[in-house]
């Protein structure tokens, strides 16, 4: 029983920050129709920044936003200079839609490329702003520490501002309606590329989030070949699918579901089987239920 | 203040689908667009709101061009297009798609004015503002994306097929409101329908296209009077 209570808090901590992954992967879709291959690479650099902050003596509570708005400025550029002119040229040549795909991965080689290139093999370092010990329950250790309480509430107060920004705002209504048409989007006054641009931006700081709570509540190092962030992308692309890839609350159910899957085939069966088994979630998922855990069957037309 | 489209043409590839088309819309009159399926009217209206690209040829409104603008900025000239097929957003609420129509305005007020004009003219749609709009009924779904057309002041208001899909006595609820439109608030409409005798019933003047060109213009009685159009459009 114990045990049992420590695995499901370790695996709603890590859920929680596969669903803010989830959360950029789906946002780059419903604005674009692409799965940037490229999100956990802009991740990492903007992890990277964080890093770098937190190097010069920077309070964590600093450098988390200012890494969040570096991976929106890395997430819009990309948009911007990458796939709105591919878009462009594969927007009425149906054979020419995997472009915008192909791109987002070798984009993932060049900012590889870059950070090797700037840090080498220097490792980054994102150590927890307070304790990451357990607290002592009649005895024994838990896995609930100060830190997990603090991703858990970051990540709560992130998903708070994300549903005021969607429901209550009008970059929200403008995001949500150009999602499904652009084209009665733009003849109700909406400047669909400046919207979409804005939807890349807010996808990139939320990987960017989820990028420095990763490495924090993992092993506190990040380098330019971090495994981590290529997990990261895997576990925020299933836990998007499980969600049904279109919806913002499926993302973070998603992710919860799949980190709390994860963190009991990791203590009660192995660890060697968790990549194995993410990957075996989404192919079931795709073949079971295609629409998601919540989604609606069919789907809809954009 | 008119609507002025002189020698316009559009391909779609290969295909020219407008062919040189000149016409005047009068300021505060319906003018019905009719014609065979394929004619060229969709093309017609998605070209003066800047969905589709011409190939050569004018149109202004209010000494603005048409052609060559988005439709973002289009819609910001007074100038409202509510496309084919109900043009609504299905998962938003009836008042999120009404607020998707004035989300340029800047006065708020303004906006709410409006907003409360549009409900007085369609009431069950104020009657179910927080009501997701996948859950309204076909002609209550056409009425939602004329108030969200409207939403944004047009001056201008192209009409893509209203009565499509809708039951007889809906179509003519629709097509007296478009006609009240016209009347109480001043609006200038373009009407593109299959239904022409509808249309020419409730407009001003009609444009018969007929292979991407206009085949017949007059006023609708005497479109209606019309020989040749009785029995090529209107049946009888």
């Amino acid at each position: 029983m114990f045990q049992f209570i420590n695995t499901l808090l370790i695996g709603i901590t890590a859920g929680s920050i596969y669903s803010l992954m989830a959360i950029a992967i789906v946002l780059v879709w419903r604005s674009t129709r692409v799965i940037n291959f490229a999100q956990g690479g802009l991740a990492l650099a903007s992890s990277f920044v964080g890093a770098s902050i937190l190097a010069q003596q920077i309070s964590f509570w600093i450098a988390l936003p200012i890494a969040m708005i570096a991976g929106a400025l890395f997430s819009a550029l990309t948009e911007y200079f990458l796939l709105r002119p591919l878009l462009k040229r594969s927007g009425d040549k149906g054979e020419e839609i995997f472009l915008p795909i192909i791109a987002t991965l070798g984009l993932l080689g060049i900012i590889k490329t870059i950070l090797n290139f700037t840090y080498g093999d220097r490792i980054g370092s994102i150590p927890p702003p307070i304790s990451d010990k357990g607290f002592v329950v009649g005895g024994q250790v838990i896995a609930l520490s100060p830190m997990r309480i603090l991703i858990l509430g970051i990540v709560l107060f992130l998903m708070v501002l994300l549903t005021f920004l969607f429901q209550r705002t009008n970059l929200g209504l403008a995001l949500r309606a150009s999602s499904y048409s652009p084209e009665i989007s733009r003849l109700a006054g909406v400047r669909v590329d400046v919207i979409r641009t804005a939807g890349w931006a807010i996808s990139g700081a939320a990987g960017a989030a989820a990028g420095i709570l990763q490495t924090t509540n993992g092993s506190g190092a990040i380098s330019p070949e971090s495994f981590e962030f290529s997990l990261l992308l895997v576990f925020g692309f299933v836990a998007a699918v499980i969600g049904g890839i279109e919806s913002l609350i499926g993302a973070v159910l998603g992710g919860l579901t799949l980190g709390v899957i994860l963190a009991f085939i990791l203590m009660y069966i192995g660890g060697s089987l968790v990549f194995f088994s993410a990957f075996l979630i989404l192919i079931v998922i795709l073949i079971v239920r295609p629409h998601g855990i919540i989604g609606v069957k069919g789907g809809r037309r954009a | 203040m008119a609507l002025t489209v002189s020698e316009l043409t559009i391909h779609h590839g290969a295909i020219c689908a407008i062919n040189n088309v000149s016409f005047t819309v009068p300021q505060g009159q319906l003018t019905a667009v009719i014609g065979a399926n394929g004619a060229g009217k969709t093309t017609l209206l998605r070209a003066l709101s800047g969905l589709n690209k011409s190939t050569h040829g004018h149109a202004t409104w209010n000494a603005h061009n048409l052609l060559h603008s988005k439709p973002e900025s289009i819609v910001r000239h007074g100038v409202s297009h509510v496309s084919e097929g109900k043009a609504v957003i299905p998962e938003l609420t009836v008042n999120e798609n009404l607020e998707l129509g004035a989300i340029w305005r800047k006065n708020k007020r303004e906006t709410r004015e409006t907003k409360d004009q549009i409900t007085s003219i369609f009431p069950r749609l104020g009657e179910r503002l927080n009501q997701r709009t996948d859950t309204l009924s076909g002609g209550e779904r056409q009425m939602l994306a004329i108030g969200r057309a409207l939403m944004s002041k047009p001056q201008l208001l192209l009409l893509d097929e209203p009565s499509l899909g809708l039951a007889p006595l809906v179509v003519e609820q629709i097509f007296q409101t478009i006609r009240d439109l016209t009347t109480t608030m001043g609006l200038t409409v373009v009407l593109v329908e299959q239904n022409a005798m509808g249309a020419l019933k409730i407009a001003d003047n009609g444009i018969v296209l007929n292979l991407g060109k206009v085949a017949v213009t007059g006023t609708a009685q005497s479109l209606i009077a019309d020989p040749q159009v009785r029995a090529a459009y209107l049946g009888y």
